[in-house]
């Protein structure tokens, strides 16, 4: 495909009259894994949410694979339906750990839902909890059903909002590998919104910075650490940037 | 007229307790339906008609309002809230005096001589009146049962790629002993409801006359064993229904 995956150009979001995001422009290329970091308010989730048409801008446009999105146009389903979404705080269906990863495939009417739902939380390493209530999983089991019921849709777009925050070690490296192997085997574009610039730095491919609504800077993973443009991403990296 | 197995009794004012009433009742409504007496069968039948269809309906129109109003923030939210919630209290035998004047012949329902309206006095216009008592408790109830809903459960299905519909099943689904609770709530209401049905329908025998009304009608008459008994017959439909609807949800009454 020619042209990025995603063209952000001139993206407004305000709420009650406050900018949230202000004029953000940026391209988002197929296969790479972009992560986005920043203070908490500088617009990261919101820029998320825009990015899996769950809002729409409040001036400017997006467009996805050449289907322009805007305050007036929305992508079609299909392609709204390549992307989801992995929250810092999952929300789990009030059903069995099978039936929550099983959810998105039975939204979209697919057919071999057993053999996929039994792949994915092999893949998280849950597939002996498959039968046990949601609700009663640990924090960082329901995070690994989360991903589980992500994956098992096999998205183009993964968008990973903080999810690994108040985790473990243990299910901080497990997310992280999947995220790598997700990747490096199926191409899945990773976006990634997080405070921690250690993992950025594990993960990424490209960094951005968002400060007060605004991408600050944007580079290669080890330019943005190693030699930062902008005083204020020097700041942020070194960890003097109080917020 | 409804069948008596037994000679009536009457009891001497003041020289018998209550509970041997209440006993004869019990006995009488066991031999009644044990008897299968047709004009028994025949009022059962129709409460079960009118207070069913009734709930139906009230569903079908309250539990898309409950979610709606649950979902949605609008102007003028509030205000369809209090009516909502003042409609969930609203005194029964208003409302049948409401639809009364709405389908008498110089209502404004009435004068139109359509055969969609029912006419008064009809099994049509008791549903009417039931449908509008228990319509309020089903949407209010469903209404709360989706706000007790966590909202970011709403962003998450549909990053899942639900659409607005899916969404809102899933909300309703996720809500779903509170939505039950709200169907129970309307069918109290209207199965134990007498002063509309007896307004609209005006207990004609074996045209309107459901349990309610022949309580009151044999209470009237002194035949209080017989009122016991079908009181009792009111009861045991009523804890059958609700508990078949318990039922029909399954474990989640377990959770």
């Amino acid at each position: 495909m020619s042209g990025p995956l995603y063209r952000l150009d001139d993206v407004h979001m305000a709420y009650d009259g406050r900018a949230v995001l202000a004029g953000l422009s940026l391209d988002v290329h197929e296969g790479e894994v972009l992560a986005l970091v920043g203070p908490s308010g500088a617009g990261k989730s919101t820029l998320l949410r825009l990015l899996n048409f769950l809002e729409t801008p409040t001036a400017g446009s997006i467009t996805y694979r050449g289907a322009r999105y805007d305050g007036d146009h929305a992508p079609p389903l299909a392609l709204q339906r390549e992307v989801t979404t992995v929250f810092q705080r999952p929300i789990l269906l009030n059903r069995r750990v099978d039936a929550n990863v099983a959810y998105g495939l039975r939204l979209r009417g697919r057919n071999d839902v057993a053999e996929r739902v039994q792949r994915a939380l092999d893949e998280v390493g849950l597939a002996a909890l498959a039968h046990q209530k949601a609700r009663t999983l640990s924090g960082g089991e329901a995070q690994r059903v989360a991903l589980a019921r992500a994956l098992v849709i096999e998205p183009r777009v993964l968008l990973l909002d903080e999810p690994t925050a108040n985790l473990d070690p243990y299910n901080v490296g497990l997310i992280e590998e999947i995220a790598r192997r997700l990747n490096a085997e199926h191409g899945t574009t990773i976006i990634l919104v997080t405070h921690n610039v250690f993992q950025a730095h594990r993960l990424a491919n490209r960094v951005g910075l968002l400060l007060d609504a605004r991408l600050i800077e944007l580079a290669e993973t080890q330019a943005f650490f190693d030699a930062p443009r902008d005083a204020r991403t020097r700041a942020f990296v070194r960890g003097e940037m109080v917020y | 007229m409804l069948g008596r197995p037994r000679a009536a009794w009457r009891c001497p004012a003041g020289k018998e307790p209550i509970i041997n009433d209440l006993w004869r009742g019990l006995v009488q409504a066991i031999e009644l339906i044990l008897a299968g007496d047709a004009a028994l069968a025949q009022i059962v039948a129709l409460t079960a008609r009118v207070s069913g269809t009734a709930l139906l309906f009230s569903s079908v129109v309250g539990i898309p309002l409950g979610a709606f109003l649950g979902l949605r923030r609008f102007a003028g939210r509030r205000l369809l809230v209090a009516l909502l919630y003042t409609g969930m209290g609203f005194p029964p035998v208003v409302i049948g005096l409401f639809v009364y004047l709405l389908l008498s012949r110089s209502g404004p329902l009435g004068a139109l001589h359509s055969t969609l309206v029912p006419a008064l006095f009809t099994p049509g216009a008791m549903i009417l009146a039931q449908t509008i008592i228990s319509f309020p408790l089903v949407a209010g109830f469903t209404m709360a049962a989706v706000m007790g809903v966590d909202p970011l459960l709403r962003v998450q299905v549909r990053a899942l790629g639900a659409t607005p519909v899916q969404t809102v099943w899933a909300i309703l689904s996720e809500a779903r002993v509170g939505v039950l609770v709200s169907i129970i709530a309307g069918f109290g209401s209207i199965i134990s409801e007498v002063g509309a049905v007896m307004l609209v329908g005006g207990n004609i025998e074996g045209r309107t006359r459901v349990l309610t009304t022949a309580v009151v009608l044999e209470t009237g008459k002194g035949n209080f064993d017989l009122a016991i008994a079908l009181g009792a017959i009111l009861l045991a439909i009523a804890f059958i229904t609700n508990l078949a609807m318990i039922t029909l949800q399954g474990r989640t009454f377990n959770e």
